[in-house]
């Protein structure tokens, strides 16, 4: 079998690579952040803690999964599910090399707009079935949260996809060869870091699940692989933002000769990965009427005005 | 791709047959978003990638989430769902039906007249924003008008409290 873009052997080394990694990203992060905070960290499992991993999932998979008798059964079901599917579905467009790749579209980038829009349903419909304050208060700042997000994400790339002319991801990477666009497009760059950690509701904008103020947020009432899906999605979400700034930022496959593309890849992505785990690490959560003000207040007339400047000067180019 | 089409466009109607029947709020906005989806890869299937994504978008991934949202927020439990039973009564059925019947009998007559033949086109981001932006960018300028008004209002009621 020959690797491809759409062949099997493609489609399975992306399925399987990724969700290892999002697994094994669990004790990565733990030991990532004992470093930081010059703390030990786990490292009793395996050689320097490598097992942690194995250990978390046998007690994961052996947990009971317990559907509360008062949650809406259909809803607290399909929730965690979504939020797995979508975010598999999303690496079906991303370009890991020339020759590795699920599907070659002409709408990439809208592509992955669309799943992270409909990636808000899981964690709504987790927090509304469970019938329960904390995860109700949870959804609500999740939903309002994703559903502003994701108007400054959408914008932030319109730059990108102007100066390619095409939504096509490959086309995005294929002209970054005589510069990358974090160069001409740093003020979406960083927009599309902030929104991506916000999609993602990661530290420190997890506020849909701070454990301070609202017990766990939206999956307070979920257990076993249950709440190991939505645990696994998040880690995936990760790699799937550090795979889009890299994609779209900084050239993707592109960079010297003597290593392979896929490693290029591979390295520029994980780079991503270890500066989110060092933002958790460091910068405290803000409260939500500041993530919602900040947002709309600043984010998104920045990426008005970001996206303006580019068409001016595109077209002054011409 | 002809199979795709079939699916979906079956998929659509069951869904939206089941928006109608469900008495539960949320199952019934569930089957919503999924008619809405199906829709979606019927556009896709029929060549207009650009007009399929948009409608995940915005609809599926956009509206609806605002109509979840104010579901959240309304705190509907079990006597909604008995009242919704309540009004899907059998003798409701009957005029809406016979209405819908004569719809179907239109469309089927017209449906008969017109060729069949499939022509697979792609209709691309180009050509999509060609048109907003040339013969139909009136239409586009009022829609943004609409859009501003809305926001203005929302504004104003937001600030008065």
């Amino acid at each position: 079998m020959s690797l491809e873009i759409g062949s099997f052997l493609s489609i399975g080394l992306i399925l399987g690579v990724v969700i290892i990694t999002a697994a094994l990203l669990i004790t990565v992060e733990r030991r990532l952040l004992g470093f930081w905070q010059e703390r030990l960290g786990p490292n009793r499992v395996g050689w320097f803690g490598s097992l942690q991993v194995v250990a978390d999932m046998i007690k994961i998979f052996t947990k009971e999964d317990w559907v509360p008798p008062f949650a809406d059964k259909f809803s607290f079901v399909i929730a965690p599910g979504i939020i797995m599917t979508v975010v598999l579905l999303s690496f079906a467009v991303i370009p890991f090399a020339p020759n590795i790749g699920v599907i070659d579209s002409n709408i990439g980038v809208l592509f992955i707009l669309a799943m992270a829009s409909l990636g808000a349903y899981s964690v709504m419909l987790g927090g509304l079935s469970s019938d329960n304050k904390y995860a109700l208060l949870g959804s609500l700042r999740a939903a309002a949260q994703m559903v502003s997000y994701e108007v400054f994400m959408g914008i932030s790339l319109l730059g990108v996809v102007a100066l390619t002319g095409s939504f096509n991801m490959r086309e995005i990477v294929e002209s970054q060869a005589d510069g990358w666009y974090i160069i001409p497009q740093f003020i979406g760059f960083v927009i599309f870091l902030i929104a991506g950690v916000a999609e993602s509701h990661r530290l420190p904008f997890d506020i849909p699940e701070a454990e301070q103020e609202i017990c766990a947020g939206y999956h307070t009432e979920y257990s076993g692989m249950k709440f190991g899906m939505f645990f696994v999605a998040e880690y995936i979400g990760l790699v799937l933002i550090s795979s889009l700034i890299t994609v779209l930022f900084f050239g993707g496959w592109l960079g010297p000769e003597f290593l392979p593309p896929i490693l290029w890849f591979s390295i520029k992505a994980f780079a991503f990965i270890a500066f989110f785990i060092l933002m958790r690490a460091a910068v405290p959560r803000p409260r939500y009427d500041q993530l919602m003000s900040y947002g709309w207040l600043f984010l998104l007339p920045l990426s008005l005005v970001n996206l303006l400047i580019t068409g001016v000067i595109i077209l002054s180019m011409q | 791709m002809i199979a795709l089409f079939y699916i979906a466009a079956i998929i659509a109607v069951i869904a939206t047959v089941a928006v109608i029947l469900q008495t539960n709020i949320v199952h019934g906005l569930l089957y919503l978003i999924l008619s809405l989806l199906a829709v979606a890869v019927i556009f896709y299937v029929l060549g207009a990638p650009f007009a399929a994504v948009l409608e995940a978008i915005v609809y599926a991934g956009a509206i609806m989430v605002l109509f979840l949202f104010v579901i959240m927020m309304l705190n509907l439990g079990q006597h909604t769902r008995d009242q919704e039973r309540s009004w899907l009564t059998p003798r409701g059925w009957i005029v809406p039906s016979l209405l819908a019947a004569v719809l179907l009998g239109q469309l089927v007559n017209v449906m008969s007249q017109i060729d069949h033949e499939l022509i697979p086109a792609q209709i691309g981001v180009m050509e999509v924003s060609a048109l907003l932006f040339g013969p139909y960018v009136l239409a586009v300028e009022l829609a943004s008008i609409l859009l501003l008004a809305g926001l203005v209002a929302a504004y104003h009621l937001a600030k008065t409290k």
